[in-house]
């Protein structure tokens, strides 16, 4: 699954935060998931608990979804996105790359695929919680 | 208990993908991006043929087409129904021997109007989630010019090398020469320069780039078969470009420019 490549870039980046900043044990990583991406969450937690060893062995993922957000550069309409809109084949595509959402759909209001994504692309790491 | 935000220098959250690009290509040992100034110079069949001969002498190769938003390896390879598998990841197709990767796989036939913060991030997010396992080769077709791919590839790829793509025009080379500075204060290997399209006897080329300190690899002469030749990989390897670019490929296999960098 997708969700465990993202797992492994979200492990080896608080590893990478937690080895710079000396922290000797993670307690607490926060997620941000995108709305757009559509991460299962449960197998992302799933992929995380697996894929966690070392410094991050007893670490919380908090995991929070981001509603998407989209801004029409030509004029202006800002617009939630409801990945329903899209058949099964498109959602699959924005799935594994979120950018892939300019093929597939236009601003609402004026027509223009020249938009924005403001919020809930894919997956960010907010915060960590550690002892140093 | 130490809190921070991930990223304390912009209080902003951080990108986790970048960090696992390193052992996404770990098993590769060499990453060659077919790079020019300019567009239409012969970048892209010069980096699916490429594929394709060094497949056919044995290597593992991948071909990643980097050009978003006007991707055309798969025309050339004549891949047809590129479909999406994953396993932990997303798994390249396997295409004529090679294992191949493009952005039509996810936008279709479809036109993907992006801007550079889109490139960026499409080619993150495929940089860090396909699953090239071991390769001897990967191919970078690259969108042309020093921009957003340009620029992420060298930040991303640490082991890129670049290949360069000129024609004999006085127009195509100017831009090369930016390129190939630009190479030069990143302090980016440059394997050398290929000159594509030559319709008459010149050493204009050859000669500015020697002045330049740069490898000249070859020429290759216009074929006006090509044409025909696209979507069929058989033809393909038999038209007189095929075949001269493949007298080249030997100086390209022994040029490993971090070795020599």
């Amino acid at each position: 699954m997708h969700e465990w490549a993202l797992a492994e870039a979200i492990i080896s980046s608080a590893i990478n935060i937690a080895e710079k900043e000396g922290l000797t044990e993670v307690k607490e990583v926060k997620i941000k998931v995108g709305e757009l991406q559509r991460v299962e969450v449960d197998i992302l937690e799933f992929a995380l608990s697996a894929l966690k060893t070392g410094k991050l062995k007893n670490a919380k993922f908090m995991i929070e979804t981001v509603k998407a957000k989209l801004r029409c550069r030509v004029c202006g309409h800002v617009w939630g996105f409801s990945q329903n809109k899209l058949d099964d084949a498109s959602r699959e595509a924005v799935h594994f790359v979120p950018e892939t959402i300019h093929a597939y759909i236009k601003c609402p209001k004026c027509g223009s695929p020249d938009f924005e994504i403001l919020e809930g692309r894919g997956v960010l790491l907010e915060s960590i919680k550690g002892i140093k | 208990m130490y809190c921070l935000k991930a990223s304390k220098e912009s209080n902003s959250p951080v990108d986790p993908r970048i960090a696992v690009i390193d052992k996404r290509l770990e098993n590769v040992e060499r990453v060659i991006a077919v790079s020019s100034g300019k567009g239409g110079v012969g970048k892209s069949l010069i980096a699916s043929v490429l594929a394709l001969h060094l497949t056919r002498k044995g290597f593992m190769v991948g071909l990643f087409d980097a050009d978003f938003t006007s991707p055309s390896t798969h025309r050339i390879l004549g891949v047809k129904n590129l479909e999406i598998k994953e396993e932990r990841g997303i798994l390249p197709m396997f295409v004529h021997g090679l294992k191949y990767m493009s952005i039509v796989a996810f936008s279709r036939e479809k036109a993907l109007p992006l801007r550079g913060a889109d490139v960026s991030n499409a080619l993150i997010e495929l940089f860090s989630a396909v699953l090239w396992g071991n390769l001897n080769y990967l191919i970078v077709d690259m969108p042309p010019g020093i921009g957003d791919v340009t620029l992420d590839i060298i930040r991303l790829v640490k082991k890129i090398e670049f290949l360069i793509v000129s024609t004999p025009s006085v127009l195509a080379f100017e831009t090369v020469e930016k390129l190939l500075a630009l190479l030069k204060e990143l302090k980016v290997p440059v394997i050398g320069v290929i000159e594509n399209m030559k319709m008459k006897k010149s050493s204009f080329i050859k000669e500015k780039v020697a002045e330049l300190g740069t490898s000249f690899l070859g020429d290759v002469p216009f074929d006006s078969e090509v044409e025909n030749a696209l979507g069929d990989v058989e033809v393909l390897l038999r038209t007189v470009f095929a075949q001269k670019l493949a007298e080249i490929v030997p100086r390209i296999i022994s040029q490993n420019s971090w070795r020599s960098f």
